[in-house]
């Protein structure tokens, strides 16, 4: 058993592929033999990864030193790595096309996401301008709302809840988006990249779009990667002078 | 050799982080804005301009396919290590305001799809 906990803890990343394909193969496996196909392999082994998340704290999984490899494999490194990589599929004259879209989505997604949280914020009884600023730039990506929350000298509770509420954000948008995708007309390019835009966390759109077509991914990402440095732009800056004007 | 592929990705994964970094410092925020997307279009040319230069090997290709399907499974790995518990501990504000942004920003999806798109015929 030592001898096994050693080679592991040496070989995390290695460790971390084999845990992966497990996962993969179970999910892949379930959907084809009990679900009929009706939930994609892809979503279903997503659900299982934030499941497993469940068994650790900060770090999901990865916070079992077993299992530390998985921080890793799934880390930004990685992750920005792969989604680039997926641009070898995207076909140029498509993004030119969404290019207007796009750019509207990017700008509607933050100023819709920020406001709609402040709102929400404040009918939760939030009154002060920081807290509600630093609330709805979480409600825009989970980077936006510790970035803004420590430029404006959030409370640390006030930071974590703008923190949670962006990994809420990435985990409807990973569950959400197979389940609504034909309703709201998502299955081409254009809405792709215009979806990315809007939703701005590149986690959640990546992994919403690889669950409802793989294709896809790339012109969600696309967008998607601009809308943190554009909520953190915005946020701390014009927003805040608004809200405070407003409440302040 | 797929070497060749997988080093051309990374120069454009570490270009386009490079140009995402010299914006965020250019509008002083600290860090990367839209990194990866420069990432991608610098691969997206790249890829047209060897191609119609014949220069693109398959081998070459399939060095940056190989990566491009890894993507899943780094988003699998991705999700176990998400923190899930915090965003559910974190009491109600964090889940109401998460999921009806969410939720809403879906149902603009329609209507902003909808710039742009006149001369489409598909």
């Amino acid at each position: 058993m030592e001898i096994i906990e050693k080679l592991v803890d040496k070989n995390g990343l290695i460790f971390a592929f084999l845990v992966v394909g497990v996962i993969m193969w179970a999910s892949y496996w379930i959907s084809k033999n009990i679900l009929r196909k009706k939930i994609p392999g892809v979503a279903i082994a997503i659900i299982v990864g934030l499941m497993l998340a469940f068994f650790g704290d900060k770090k999901g999984i990865a916070d079992i030193s077993l299992f530390s490899g998985m921080a890793l494999l799934g880390g930004s490194m990685l992750r920005d790595f792969t989604v680039v990589s997926t641009a070898m599929g995207a076909d140029l004259n498509k993004i030119k096309q969404a290019g207007l879209a796009g750019t509207v989505g990017l700008f509607v997604g933050v100023i819709f996401s920020f406001f709609l949280g402040v709102i929400l914020a404040s009918i939760l009884g939030y009154t002060d301008a920081v807290s509600l600023t630093t609330i709805g730039a979480g409600a825009c990506t989970y980077i936006v709302g510790p970035v803004t929350g420590s430029a404006l000298g959030a409370s640390s509770d006030v930071i974590a809840i703008s923190i949670a509420t962006g990994v809420v954000k990435v985990i409807v948008t990973t569950i959400g988006t197979p389940i609504i995708a034909k309703k709201i007309g998502l299955d081409n390019p254009h809405s792709a990249v215009v979806f990315g835009g809007l939703m701005g966390t590149t986690s959640g759109v990546a992994a919403g779009l690889a669950a409802t077509d793989p294709k896809l991914v790339p012109y969600g990402a696309l967008t998607a990667t601009f809308s943190t440095g554009l909520g953190c732009l915005l946020c701390p800056s014009i927003f805040y002078f608004i809200i405070n004007a407003i409440w302040g | 050799m797929k070497i060749y592929g997988v080093a051309l990705l990374a120069f454009c994964f570490l270009t386009g982080k490079f140009i995402g970094n010299l914006l965020g410092a250019a509008i002083g925020i600290n860090g990367d804005v839209g990194g990866v997307g420069f990432g991608m279009l610098l691969l997206i040319l790249g890829n047209m301009y060897l191609k119609r230069k014949g220069l693109l090997e398959p081998l070459t290709e399939k060095g940056i396919l190989f990566w491009g399907s890894m993507y899943i499974p780094v988003v699998v790995a991705m999700s176990a290590t998400q923190n899930v518990k915090a965003a559910i501990s974190e009491g109600p504000i964090a889940i109401i305001v998460g999921v009806v942004v969410t939720i809403s920003g879906f149902f603009l999806v329609p209507l902003i799809s909808k710039i742009g798109r006149k001369k489409q015929n598909d």
